[in-house]
């Protein structure tokens, strides 16, 4: 696999693979020296052209954790997001040494266009494009959901059988569309729970059940529910009339975290709206998986960098 | 100057010889005489000079990506003897004095005829109109007004716009696009924009406002024509306004007869086009309306742009793709091949049909002695892998570079003089009008 472009790319044995590369990484970070030589002497370039600090932030840790040198470039506004200049910026870090191109772009079919167009030879891993893809959430999510609910027996699995819930604004949402399909590929069952304007259309090709509202998608006790950030303007945009009306229909509430079963978790991709899409009483419960996302996001990034090296297990 | 085409077959029927003297077909039967230069025409159809109603020639202001020669000489490359260039140009094709320029260069020029087309609206603001009267009243005698690339979205003055159009016997050529329903679309909503997570451009923003146009132009008594149909269901809105006897006239394009929303998987901006590329089910259905006459002509919607602006994001790549070089091998494929239409149909929506739209003279008796004499002759059972060489414009943004393509135009013939001979374009100094 020279690039991550995608978690609709993953066929279940590679997806597979990455989540026990990222249980092994894991140990590595446990470890005294928390640090492995497999990058030394290789750069990776973090090209962000939409600001995410946490995702950047990851990135950064993974690459040094693998002993990579790191460059970060970071730009914003619509100056340096013409096509021009996105070629410029990536062709100036190839030329610098960047052998692996980590980038995020407002733009979906970003990394597609990259690779496809030849501007670069470099490894690419797409960090996050547009309303499109952002694979590496959907192996943290993933790995994170697994460790979870199979522990010390995860190595090897899939997600067969499991039950996951997504609600709230499917339509603009990378991190849905990676997961919708990366959990599809590991067997496991998804059901989506959202107004009928943030659904996106023919979603019932994706294999997914779509419902109307959080509680309908809870009657079936699923395992997990993972909710998404609400962009505020979508109201204004005439996607939902109120947060209050959102809240109460598709938030993730105390009552509703009661109804649900007590190994079931809750999931948030953060920065997260307290309150709107979730409780804070939620967010702060054991049943929450959000730090434990975060932590794994190394593990997993660090994975997927090894995987495209041409690392395997 | 006598030309002389031997054996060619007239419209795909019987083979005929076709003199040609002082710009004006003599004879067509078994002609005797001898003519200053005779082309073998055995094994090739002999079609009317095709007429295009809708090409973006860029010129002024875009002269990076196409100008009003080089526009011409792909025009004259893909066998079109007339071309109407639209005016959303920079400056704005909007007042007398522009178009009398754009005129005066395709004059210069020398390919073929190019008909301006006038703004329908003031700057293309879709606030005021434009010089309407002017226009039509100009050397350049628009009859086609146009605000393409922007849709005049506000009924009332599309109300105005049609009955002020009317007043000098002219027509609208509208770009239907609902402008809130399609906001920040860029390709087909459907399943493959779900998908790519790309801004989708609904179908019904296409088919609603044809449906408000032909119930206004039926109201206040108006020609309307619409621009690059693209959906089964304008199809049927159209079929409808028809049986009830609206004066209405719609175009497709060669790539929505043929392409998908599917191409846009591969994020690859030269399928990016406005209208969107559309489903399988609309393009079936747009054949379908072409061979029963519910779409009246092919235009190319020949949009130019250089390699640069779209060596982009899909995002922010430009709409559009080059069209004139490969307008009748598409319609030859996805129409004539698959026996929907004849070449005679060819011949009615690619020459006669357009030229009657846009009020061209010399194109309603094709291939008739005392017509004048623009003709194209096509090689239908040509077959090649399509290159770089075949592109006679400015631009190369077109997606059949390296793909099987059928037909070839050996030569064009505009007002008696040749402009492509054996398959390439002349490049006479003396083409070029002084």
């Amino acid at each position: 696999m020279k690039h991550l472009l995608s978690s609709a790319q993953l066929s279940r044995d590679e997806a597979v693979g990455i989540l026990d590369t990222t249980l092994d990484m894991a140990e590595v970070r446990t470890r005294a020296i928390k640090k492995l030589p497999t990058l030394r002497g290789k750069t990776v370039a973090n090209v962000f052209f939409e600001d995410s600090t946490r995702t950047r932030l990851s990135f950064e840790a993974a690459a040094m954790a693998l002993g990579a040198d790191v460059t970060t470039f970071t730009a914003q506004g619509s100056s340096v997001s013409k096509g021009e200049s996105l070629k410029d910026t990536l062709q100036t870090l190839e030329a610098m040494g960047a052998e692996f191109i980590v980038l995020r772009h407002a733009h979906s079919g970003v990394c597609e266009t990259v690779v496809n167009s030849g501007w670069v030879d470099a490894h690419v891993i797409n960090a996050g494009d547009g309303t499109h893809e952002h694979p590496t959430q959907a192996l943290l999510d993933a790995f994170t959901m697994r460790t979870r609910l199979f522990g010390d027996t995860s190595r090897g699995r899939d997600l067969t059988d499991l039950a996951v819930v997504i609600v709230g604004d499917i339509l603009h949402s990378r991190v849905a569309r990676s997961n919708i399909w990366l959990l599809r590929t590991l067997g496991a069952s998804v059901t989506v729970a959202a107004p009928q304007t943030l659904v996106p259309r023919e979603i019932e090709s994706w294999g997914v059940t779509v419902v109307s509202t959080l509680d309908e998608a809870l009657e079936s006790q699923p395992h997990v529910v993972m909710t998404l950030r609400v962009q505020k303007e979508r109201m204004s945009s005439g996607y939902f009339p109120s947060e209050s009306e959102f809240s109460e229909l598709w938030g993730m509430t105390s009552a509703r975290l009661r109804r649900l079963g007590e190994n079931a978790i809750v999931m948030h991709p953060g920065p997260m709206n307290r309150g709107l899409e979730i409780a804070g009483a939620v967010a702060d419960s054991p049943q929450s998986t959000v730090t434990d996302q975060v932590a794994n996001g190394v593990a997993t990034r660090m994975a997927v960098l090894y995987t495209v090296m041409g690392g395997s297990r | 100057m006598t030309i002389l085409i031997r054996g060619a077959s007239l419209l795909g029927a019987s083979a005929a010889d076709i003199l040609i003297d002082d710009g004006v077909i003599r004879e067509v039967g078994a002609v005797k005489a001898k003519a200053d230069r005779v082309i073998d025409g055995a094994g090739l159809i002999a079609l009317p000079g095709l007429v295009d109603l809708h090409t973006h020639l860029r010129e002024p202001g875009g002269e990076s990506s196409e100008t009003i020669l080089s526009g011409s000489r792909a025009a004259a490359a893909g066998g079109f003897t007339a071309v109407h260039a639209m005016a959303n140009t920079s400056p704005v094709a909007d007042t007398a004095q522009r178009v009398e320029m754009v005129a005066e260069l395709g004059r210069r020029a020398g390919f073929v005829e190019v008909r301006p087309v006038g703004a329908v609206t003031h700057n293309l603001d879709g606030m005021q109109l434009a010089d309407i009267g002017g226009m039509a009243r100009s050397k350049a005698t628009v009859t086609v007004f146009s605000d393409d690339g922007r849709c005049v979205g506000d009924a009332l003055l599309m109300r105005r716009a049609l009955e002020y159009v009317s007043t000098f016997g002219g027509v609208i050529a509208q770009h239907a696009q609902d402008p809130r329903l399609a906001i920040d679309g860029v390709m087909h909503e459907g399943a493959i924009s779900s998908e790519l997570g790309l801004r989708g451009w609904p179908s019904v923003a296409e088919e609603s406002i044809i449906a408000r146009d032909v119930l206004l132009a039926e109201y206040v008594g108006a020609r309307l024509h619409v621009c690059h149909v693209s959906t089964a269901g304008s199809v049927d809105v159209i079929r409808w306004a028809k049986r009830r006897g609206i004066a209405v006239t719609a175009e497709v394009t060669p790539h929505h007869l043929l392409l998908t929303d599917d191409a846009a998987r591969s994020y690859n901006t030269v399928f990016k086009v406005n209208p969107p590329l559309r489903t399988q089910t609309d393009v079936d259905e747009l054949r379908r309306g072409v061979a029963d006459g519910t779409i009246d002509i092919i235009a190319t919607d020949h949009a130019p742009h250089s390699l640069a602006s779209k060596d982009a994001t899909w995002q922010d790549a430009p709409f559009g793709m080059v069209g004139l070089e490969s307008a009748l091998s598409v319609v030859q494929a996805t129409l004539v091949d698959t026996g929907a239409i004849s070449w005679d149909d060819v011949a009615r929506i690619l020459s006669v049909t357009p030229a009657s739209i846009g009020r061209v003279s010399g194109y309603a008796a094709p291939l008739a002695v005392g017509s004048p004499a623009n003709i194209t002759l096509v090689d239908a059972a040509h077959r090649e892998n399509w290159t770089v060489e075949r592109l006679r414009g400015r631009s190369v943004n077109t997606p059949f570079i390296g793909v099987p393509t059928v037909g070839r135009v050996m030569a064009t013939i505009f007002r008696g003089k040749a402009t492509v001979v054996d398959g390439h374009v002349v490049e006479d100094e003396e083409m070029r009008t002084p």
